[in-house]
Formats: structure tokens, C-alpha cells, sequence
């Protein structure tokens, strides 16, 4: 766990060194920021009751594509630099370096969705938000962005050149939150192959988090997908040990 | 301290370790000397627990280097050819940071000690992209001993350093010698030489020979060989020499050079220039050819047969 501990401030540390982490929060922020103006624009013409459902739905689909940035760098850096080769000959397990790299994802991603809590609170003081679906929301941003990094962070593990690590991320994140459900609706499917495909699809699990609707199986996808990414990387780590 | 026996790896198709058996005792320096491409840093992965070996083991402090190789690894300080370093840190957060994943307690004073043997303390706050090749050498090699490892495994120390600092680190590695096993490899042999306790030649993934730097070049030289040049070459000359005493095989060199070898204990010196003179041949020189570590080196690692007939020679010697 200390090794865990001591991969992932590293990380976070040198994040904040480099301005690609800097450019994606602002970028974020900006984006997110005018499009919760625009829904303020329909709240008002439409007389709904004030809502984040818009802004958190918008918010992930914009992570869709942002999450491999955060986490292109994480191990194809580390194997480009060779220092790879350090980290796995010192005594450190190749899950602690994994869970460390993508606790420090977290922790990025966590810094760029805290500040856009001034969105309820503008809500707040405003009007009169139901908190339970924004709460909800908020908890699926959360376990959204840990599946979005944890493809990522694969994607990462799969070469040493960054760019081609985010190409990878962001094609994985669009396979996940599109592709895979699509097929499900093409009529001459099997009814059991549709069910399946809709429920590995990720853009089919968010609806109850933001309408305020938890459902435990919403959670136990996020966070399975989360793990099954986590696991097939350590072992990316692993094969060189396999390639005999 | 490192026990290595039967050690092969292969990529695929090719093998680019076979069948290595070595030990190197506590307080050796073990220089690993090859060219590049002989296998060198594929034995440094594979005993740092980074490759898993095809066939054989590998034991650090008498862990094995795959079915225990968190112990293993506590007790090796690494530093691989590429000298891997992360630019954006400082060096004194960089070597925290080593530290730490390496499990030491007491990290201020390992930093410390650390970067006082390696003297880059005076760059302690600075961002390691802005130093220089040899202080990031020796950033390098600091990480390496900030757990006081029982053994030091070093690709390449001194690759890229000016001439003082090179001596500077062969001086720190003597000393680091001194308490702990120290396996480092180069392709350079004047600094095997002066730092090494002993030496192994490796080529083409194998072990062609195994000494001291003293015993090698004395076993290499055990037969005297002498290059004689006359002015004018004649079948006659190869004959008449081979009847001196004490000549054990006569063979033309071109350019009316012949190369004699004889017997370890007998010097022929005079009675070959006798010869020739006598001959009427016109001797011009005629001088004993010794081999240095290069020539010993070249001649272990050249495409030919040599290889064979060193390690059929090895093989006499060891029986």
C-alpha cells in the first residue's frame, strides 16, 4: 500500500509540473461551464425545475474523449523513459504500480469536477434544485470517470508513445459508451445477444444515476468494468514475464 | 551472493543468453565484458527480476530471481545502460521517491548519504532535465545505493562520462567493492582492468572465458608466439625455421612475415635470428608478440574459429 501511496504523489506531482494536465482541466471547465449557461437558458424558457441532469450527461461525454489525455502519459511514458524497468525492479508488485497510476488519474479527475460543484450551488442560491438526482449525478461522474480512466490507463499499457496511447483511449471509451450497445438495436439480433450487448453498454447505465434512480447495478457495472480494466493492464505488465 | 547456473533466455527465435553458470562471491567486483549486442544487459534483466529466464536459475543472497523475487529485488540496487530518471523531478525528490518504493525507513539520511558518495548534493534542488550526462550518471548510481544493497548490478557506469568523471566513478565503485558484490558490464577494457577483481568475457550469449584480468592475459600468453620479417621470402625460410629447436609451427604471414610459436618454457629468440642470417634472407625484425586485454578480447570475440580453439584451451585448463 505505501508503494501505492508513493506512485500515485509521484504522479499527481508530476502532473502538476506538466501543462497538459492544466490545459485539459481549463479546457474542461470552459466547455462544461458554457454549456450549464446554455441549460440555465432552457430551464428558464421551458419553466423546468432546475437541473444538473444536462450538464452531468454533457460533462461525461466530454470526459469520453478527455480521460486519455490524462491517462495517455501514465505507463507509456514511464516504458518510453525506461523507467519501467526501474519501478518493476525495485520491490513494488505490478498491481500497486497500476492501482498508483490510476489513483493518480483519479485524483486529476477529481480536481477537475470538484470545481464545477459551483453549478448546483449557483443553482442554489437561484432556485430551488432536487439534490437527490444531483448527489446521484455527481456519484455516477465518479464511477463514469473510473471506467473512462481505467480504458485509458489499458490503452496506455499497450505502447510507448502517448499519442497512440490517446488514440487507443479515446477508440475504447467510444467502443464502451456507443458501439458496443448499437448492434442491440438492429432488429434481426437475438433478443438475449441484445440484452446482453445493452447491458455492457455504458451510455445505458447512466440514466438512473442523473434522473436520481440509483440502482445497484448500475454501480456493480461501473465499478466491475473499472476492476476487469485494472486487472487485463497488470497483466499487460505481466506478459513480459510470460514472453518467454 | 549472485549464483547463476544454466541461465538462458531467448526471444522467440533468438537466443540471446544460453547456458550461462557464473557466482560472484560477496566483496568481488565482477566486470561483464562483451560487445554490444553479446548479451550483457539481457543477464542484468533477467537477474533483476525484469525478464524471466527461458531455462536455469538465478539466485541474489540466495533468493531465487523468479519464485522469490520481491526478496530478491530488496537486495539488488540497479541501475540500468538507459540510466532512467524522470526529468521533471529534482534529484533530491527523484532519490525520495526511489527510496521510498524501495522500502527504506530512515529516507532523509539514505538521500543524503546517497548523494554525498555520489557527490551530486551540490544539485540537490535542481530538475534533473537540466543536469548534465554525468551528474545524471551519477543521479543514476546514487539510486542504486540508497537501500545499501548487498549487490550492485550496473550496465554500463561510466557510458557517456568525460575522462575525470569516469575515474571518479571507478573510484566510488572500488570502494563501494569493498563491502558489497558489485556486477557491472562494459565494453571498455581498461576499466575492467583497473576496477575488476575478475572477469567474465561474454559473446554471442555464452561465456568464452572466465579469470582475473592478471590470469587472463597470462593464460592467453602461455604460448610464446614470435613475428619474424625477412626481406626476402622464400619457401625455404618456413622450413629451415621450423628445424630450430624448440619451434613448435612455422606460418607465413604475407609480407615476409612469419609467425612462430614455441614451446612456453624456450627461448628461440637467438636461434631464429641466427637462422635467418644464416639463410642470407635478410632479417628485419623479429619481436615477441604479447597479447593486451584488447587483443585477448578481439581474439575471444572474433567471428572465426579462435572461439573454439580459446574455449578448447579453456576446457584443457580447467581439467
Amino acid at each position: 500500500m505505501r508503494n501505492l501511496f508513493a506512485i500515485a504523489k509521484r504522479e499527481v506531482q508530476s502532473y502538476l509540473v506538466s501543462p497538459v494536465a492544466y490545459l485539459v482541466i481549463a479546457a474542461f471547465l470552459l466547455v462544461s461551464g458554457l454549456y450549464f449557461w446554455l441549460t440555465l437558458g432552457w430551464m428558464v424558457q421551458y419553466r423546468e425545475v432546475p437541473t444538473m441532469r444536462y450538464t452531468i450527461e454533457f460533462m461525461i461525454v466530454i470526459f469520453v474523449f478527455a480521460a486519455p489525455l490524462l491517462t495517455m502519459r501514465l505507463l507509456a511514458q514511464e516504458r518510453r523513459m525506461g523507467t519501467l524497468e526501474l519501478v518493476l525492479t525495485s520491490p513494488v508488485q505490478d498491481w500497486e504500480l497500476v492501482m498508483g497510476k490510476f489513483c493518480a488519474g483519479l485524483a486529476l479527475y477529481l480536481m477537475m469536477v470538484i470545481p464545477t460543484l459551483l453549478f448546483p450551488l449557483t443553482l442554489e442560491v437561484f432556485g430551488n434544485p432536487d439534490w437527490g438526482p444531483v448527489l446521484s449525478g455527481y456519484l455516477g461522474l465518479l464511477l463514469f470517470g473510473a471506467v473512462l480512466l481505467s480504458v485509458g490507463l489499458f490503452a496506455s499499457a499497450l505502447t510507448q508513445n502517448q499519442i497512440v496511447a490517446a488514440v487507443l483511449g479515446v477508440a475504447g471509451n467510444l467502443l464502451l459508451w456507443f458501439f458496443v450497445g448499437a448492434p442491440a438495436y438492429n432488429p434481426g439480433i437475438s433478443p438475449r445477444v441484445a440484452h446482453i450487448l445493452r447491458m455492457l453498454d455504458l451510455r445505458a447505465h447512466l440514466q438512473t444515476f442523473v434522473s436520481g434512480a440509483l440502482d445497484t447495478r448500475d454501480i456493480v457495472y461501473c465499478l466491475s468494468v473499472t476492476v476487469f480494466f485494472l486487472f487485463i493492464t497488470t497483466r499487460i505488465l505481466e506478459a513480459r514475464r510470460w514472453r518467454a | 551472493m549472485i549464483q547463476v547456473e544454466g541461465l538462458t533466455k531467448r526471444y522467440g527465435d533468438v537466443t540471446a543468453i544460453e547456458n550461462l553458470n557464473f557466482h560472484v562471491a560477496r566483496g568481488e567486483i565482477v566486470g561483464f565484458l562483451g560487445p554490444n549486442g553479446a548479451g550483457k544487459t539481457t543477464t542484468m534483466r533477467v537477474l533483476t527480476g525484469y525478464l524471466p529466464p527461458t531455462e536455469g536459475s538465478a539466485h541474489i543472497a540466495g533468493y531465487d530471481i523468479f519464485s522469490e523475487s520481491l526478496q530478491a529485488r530488496r537486495r539488488i540496487g540497479y541501475m540500468p545502460e538507459t540510466v532512467p530518471l524522470y526529468p521533471e523531478m529534482t534529484v533530491r525528490g527523484y532519490l525520495h521517491f526511489m527510496a521510498e518504493i524501495r522500502g527504506v525507513r530512515d529516507r532523509r539520511t539514505a538521500v543524503a548519504e546517497a548523494m554525498a558518495l555520489c557527490h551530486v548534493e551540490d544539485r540537490a534542488g535542481d530538475i534533473i532535465a537540466t543536469l548534465s550526462k554525468g551528474y545524471r550518471q551519477r543521479v543514476g548510481l546514487a539510486q542504486a545505493l540508497l537501500h545499501k544493497p548487498d549487490v550492485l548490478i550496473l550496465d554500463e557506469p561510466t557510458l557517456g562520462l568525460d575522462p575525470r568523471q569516469i575515474i571518479e566513478v571507478r573510484e566510488l565503485i572500488r570502494e563501494l567493492g569493498q563491502e558489497r558484490t558489485v556486477l557491472l558490464s562494459s565494453h571498455i577494457l581498461p576499466e575492467v582492468s583497473q576496477v575488476c577483481t575478475r572477469v567474465l568475457i561474454i559473446h554471442k550469449g555464452h561465456i568464452v572465458a572466465e579469470d582475473t584480468p592478471e590470469g587472463l592475459t597470462a593464460r592467453l600468453q602461455g604460448a610464446t608466439r614470435l613475428v619474424v620479417q625477412v626481406a626476402r621470402p622464400s619457401p625455404k625460410v618456413e622450413a629451415a625455421l621450423s628445424t630450430v629447436p624448440g619451434v613448435e609451427g612455422v606460418e607465413p604471414a604475407g609480407d615476409g612475415r612469419y609467425e612462430i610459436a614455441s614451446a612456453p618454457d624456450a627461448d628461440v629468440r637467438t636461434a631464429v635470428a641466427e637462422t635467418v642470417v644464416q639463410g642470407g634472407w635478410g632479417l628485419l625484425e623479429l619481436r615477441p608478440v604479447g597479447m593486451s586485454l584488447e587483443e585477448i578480447f578481439l581474439q575471444l570475440t572474433r567471428e572465426e574459429s579462435p572461439i573454439e580453439e580459446i574455449a578448447e584451451q579453456e576446457v584443457e585448463a580447467d581439467a
